[in-house]
């Protein structure tokens, strides 16, 4: 019992495991977890076999959208999606950083004209050293991952 | 003559590959020698500035009349029902351009060129849009640069004043940097080059370095391409102090190459002397003149599958 987490399993939803340690937090309010009526279970600072510490989400009754998941990838790239029915996990797939991202966050330019015209936001992610950084498609400025997605 | 330019959309200097730049200037030359061209003859092009700029949309004017063109549009968003009725771009182009052959769009909001030729059913030009692009300043500075040197490989381009929000500055350095040219630059440190231009500059291996005064640049440089510090982005004193250190008279010209040439995107308020206009250094107002040849060879390549020779 003492090596056990304390985290109560799913009979049937989502698992967001691997999260670095201090993401889960940030993973909770891009996607709105906290905003709907789906039970959700976390745990910050657990230990893991990878990092030091991991967050972990589970979210019932509820699969990630295609959208969701890059934008989990752009946070939490080394997470992992475990999808649980009847209390197993039937499937599993790792976060894959998209190589741009459509209709999902609003320009920061406040002088982009996607910010006024019946268009999808589009943006071409870039990597350089550790930073991510998002390329409109529009007014072809880069912003920081965490500009665009206002966290 | 092969032409990739044929129908498509110009809207960032970026889209443009050295072997299409090098075509566009080529042609610039050949139109600007040659006595009488119709290259334009039975196009329809719409001239459509949502904002004013008045020597941008009299040198696009120009060029398309010079080649036989008909020009139809407006030169400001204010005077016309688009604006006053709130119709959307996307609405607005693809209404426009059911009426003519190209569209020229100048518009405050930066990628609205980028929007527009994704609603338009014949090529966009971009005109101009806000801070973000105005790939037609680029080409006639480029075609300048050529016109005055010979070749575009293998300069030193000296970029002088603000450097930090000037668009020409950002599009000619991307665009030169497909040429293996370097590259000095003289600024005020707030006004300084931005850091997203520098890292490009660095991952195309292109050779840079900040100076400090005109005696740095001036006995190396091929051209010198001056820009405007404005007051406005300092205090009365300050600007006072850092304007002197960045205005160009003749009595900086000391020991120039004799092919210096000096370039500036206008209009000048005083960072370039006029004392400085009746040097043979001076390439500015030939600059500006060049923009009709420059806008000539862009609608000619885009409106023609192949060019017949006036």
């Amino acid at each position: 019992m003492a090596n056990k987490l304390m985290v109560e399993a799913i009979r049937t939803g989502t698992v967001i495991d691997h999260i670095p340690s201090g993401q889960g937090i940030k993973i909770l309010k891009q996607l709105h977890l906290i905003e709907g009526k789906q039970k959700i279970t976390v745990g910050f600072n657990l230990p893991s076999k990878n990092f030091s510490f991991k967050d972990l989400i589970k979210v019932e009754n509820r699969l990630f959208s295609e959208h969701e998941a890059y934008q989990l990838a752009l946070f939490a790239p080394s997470a992992t999606i475990n999808v649980i029915e009847d209390y197993k996990v039937i499937d599993k797939f790792k976060m894959v950083i998209p190589d741009a991202i459509e209709g999902i966050f609003s320009c920061p330019n406040s002088n982009c004209i996607s910010l006024t015209e019946p268009v999808k936001s589009y943006f071409s992610v870039k990597q350089t050293n550790n930073a991510i950084f998002l390329k409109c498609k529009y007014c072809e400025k880069s912003f920081n991952k965490e500009i665009v997605a206002g966290v | 003559m092969s032409n990739p330019l044929f129908q498509q959309h110009i809207i960032s200097i970026s889209d443009l590959t050295r072997a299409q730049l090098e075509l566009i200037i080529t042609t610039a030359e050949q139109l600007k020698h040659a006595a009488k061209h119709d290259a334009l003859k039975n196009k329809v092009i719409a001239s459509c500035f949502f904002e004013p700029s008045t020597r941008t949309r009299l040198s696009f004017e120009t060029a398309i009349q010079r080649l036989g063109g008909t020009v139809i549009g407006f030169d400001s968003g204010t005077n016309t029902s688009l604006g006053k009725k709130g119709e959307t771009l996307s609405d607005s182009i693809r209404i426009i351009s059911s009426y003519a052959d190209a569209v020229i769009i100048r518009h405050p909001k930066e990628g609205a060129a980028r929007l527009a030729s994704e609603f338009s059913s014949v090529p966009i030009i971009n005109g101009g849009d806000g801070s973000n692009q105005h790939p037609t300043q680029t080409l006639l500075d480029l075609f300048s640069i050529y016109e005055c040197q010979q070749r575009l490989d293998n300069l030193n381009i000296a970029f002088v004043g603000d450097l930090k929000y000037g668009r020409t500055v950002h599009s000619l350095a991307q665009a030169l940097s497909l040429f293996n040219c370097q590259f000095q630059f003289l600024s005020p440190s707030a006004l300084a080059m931005p850091d997203y231009i520098l890292a490009e500059l660095n991952e195309r291996h292109v050779n840079f370095q900040t100076c400090n005064n005109f005696e740095e640049i001036i006995p190396q440089a091929d051209i010198i391409y001056m820009t405007r510090v404005q007051k406005e982005r300092f205090d009365e004193t300050e600007y006072q102090h850092i304007a002197a250190k960045y205005i160009l008279g003749k009595a900086q010209l000391t020991n120039p190459k004799s092919n210096m040439k000096i370039l500036h995107p206008l209009p000048r308020v005083d960072e370039i002397d006029v004392a400085v206009d009746e040097t043979r250094y001076a390439y500015y107002f030939e600059q500006a003149k060049n923009g009709v040849y420059a806008r000539e060879a862009l609608l000619s390549l885009v409106l023609n599958q192949s060019l017949v020779k006036g």
